[in-house]
């Protein structure tokens, strides 16, 4: 305990002294820091990858952008567009279409072009797809090359084998009826892979990772909506039956259908809930963490002591938030696959035997 | 509120990537892990199951070798005792043997001796007597000088001669 004391203040006293110089600037220019443009601008998605400034250059990768406008397809690098507009299109400031891509219709106003550019979310989750198909095929190789009766796994396998192991026997054998899960086990893997893979990327604050994809409602949603079709599509008579003639009183169910309407409400609420969960957990774990981070800048103005033992806690928060991220990043991803598999294992579901309706 | 609000070109774009992680995954990815992890512990009960019926037989076969190894002291039990029997039979045999043999020689001895005996006795007789008669002849040379005398001895000796005679046929 003691030697933590004073480890601290030694810490305290460096940063104490090494401030003043950066304080005494800061205080005098006296820029207003805007938190929520910089927090906002962390977590939504952009045209170009913004990697840091370097005095008042920034360091950016530019991205491709596609649209489709009214002038037909458009395909160029985002640096184009920081000397103003490009080929009738250019970044709105304010209003509806913050940050994104608009051009001005007859009437002056700014409409949205259909727009499939490569943001710095898409090359994010292409950069983290490609890192989990070389994850899973470089363990799957390991397989193909090696006899399993003979060898135990090596290398990327040997670190790979017991995750899929871990989700395989314990989320989607659990969950789902013997006959069937074999059939879901390569989605319900990929998708814990995937998120698995992007949560943590998205931890990582350089390139190429940083990017924001979990966190973002677009994402979860092209997820919850191929849960919502895995459980659906193949889903057999006695879920239906129970959904839309469920096993309750009559008169919950014929004047008005009270039970199967929210059955029915239940059947979109649950991938909808899997939805929000992942986002609002990924979202909310960066947001807070960048807050910290921000509490650095926003106390420059307070004076070297404050912004010294500041910068101090919101360092030590930062990192008890990191280790935080790291447990969500996989419990999201064991979460999202586990219900999903338990979503799957309930539209597959027998009537239990000797049942009378 | 921005943040809400899916983006269709992200949503696109997306569902495109998830699309084929998910194609080349469910080809080529996962279900060699999961078969191969499958084989592995299919492979495994096997050898353990194989391994506790070799557990079970090696049990057996101790029994098996316990009980033949008591079958075999036993047998060595009577072996041993039926050998001693023979033995002591054999043994007791040639004794016997030995001692009939021993007999019989002795008594072929004692037969022989015997004979010796008599053929011996038998020479000696004779010799006796042939000494006797050749004593007899000078003595009687030198005897019978006068008739009296001569008539006196003859008388003897006769009567000697039958009293031995009458002895031997006696005898």
């Amino acid at each position: 305990m003691n030697r933590v004391t004073r480890y601290f203040i030694a810490v305290f006293s460096v940063l104490a002294l090494a401030w003043p110089v950066y304080a005494g600037d800061a205080s005098a220019e006296a820029p207003q820091v805007d938190i929520k443009s910089m927090l906002f601008g962390h977590i939504g998605d952009s045209y170009e990858w913004h990697i840091t400034t370097v005095g008042d250059k920034d360091i950016v990768i530019p991205l491709p952008v596609i649209v489709h406008s009214s002038t037909g397809w458009h395909c160029f690098l985002s640096s184009r567009l920081e000397d103003g507009p490009y080929e009738g299109l250019y970044c709105a400031s304010g209003g509806r279409y913050d940050g994104k891509i608009v051009e001005r219709d007859a009437d002056g106003n700014e409409v949205r072009p259909f727009d499939i550019s490569i943001t710095k979310n898409v090359a994010g989750l292409m950069i983290n797809g490609l890192i989990v198909v070389l994850l899973i095929l470089g363990c799957s190789r390991w397989y193909r090359k090696h006899d399993v009766l003979n060898e135990a796994p090596t290398g990327l396998a040997a670190v790979i084998e017991p995750v899929v192991t871990f989700i395989n026997d314990d989320v989607v054998k659990n969950s789902i009826p013997e006959e069937h899960s074999a059939r879901y086990a390569p989605y319900l893997l990929t998708v814990f892979f995937f998120i698995l893979v992007n949560n943590l990327m998205g931890i990582v604050p350089v390139f190429p990772g940083g990017a924001n994809t979990t966190g973002n409602i677009a994402v979860t949603f092209v997820l919850a909506l191929c849960t919502f079709v895995a459980v659906n599509l193949f889903a057999n008579r006695h879920y239906w039956k129970d959904i839309f003639w469920p096993a309750v009183p009559w008169w919950l169910k014929v004047p008005v259908p009270l039970i199967p309407f929210t059955e029915l409400l239940g059947v979109f609420t649950k991938p909808f809930a899997l939805m929000i969960r992942l986002f609002a957990n990924i979202m909310a774990g960066h947001a807070v963490i960048l807050s910290f981070v921000s509490i650095i800048f926003l106390t420059v103005q307070m004076g070297p002591v404050v912004n010294g033992s500041m910068s101090f806690i919101s360092v030590i928060f930062g990192i008890f938030m990191d280790f935080l991220e790291l447990l969500v990043a996989f419990i999201q991803a064991y979460v999202f696959t586990m219900l999903s598999a338990v979503f799957i294992g309930l539209a597959h579901e027998k009537p239990e035997a000797g049942k009378n309706d | 509120m921005s943040l809400l609000m899916p983006d269709s070109g992200l949503l696109f774009w997306m569902l495109v990537i998830f699309v084929v992680v998910l194609a080349v995954l469910a080809k080529w990815g996962f279900p060699v892990i999961t078969s191969m992890v499958e084989k592995r512990k299919n492979y495994i009960d096997n050898s353990l199951s194989k391994a506790r019926q070799a557990d079970e037989k090696m049990a057996g076969i101790m029994k098996e070798q316990a009980r033949i190894i008591s079958e075999a002291r036993e047998e060595q039990n009577r072996i041993l005792k039926e050998a001693a029997e023979a033995r002591n039979n054999i043994i007791s045999q040639a004794r016997d043997q030995a001692r009939d043999e021993a007999a019989k020689l002795i008594a072929e001895a004692k037969v022989q001796i015997e004979a010796e005996k008599e053929s011996a006795l038998s020479q000696i007789r004779s010799q006796v007597a042939l000494i006797s008669v050749n004593v007899a002849e000078k003595v009687i040379r030198r005897e019978l000088a006068d008739d009296k005398a001569q008539e006196d001895l003859i008388r003897r000796m006769v009567d000697e001669s039958l009293k031995i005679d009458a002895d031997n046929a006696a005898n």
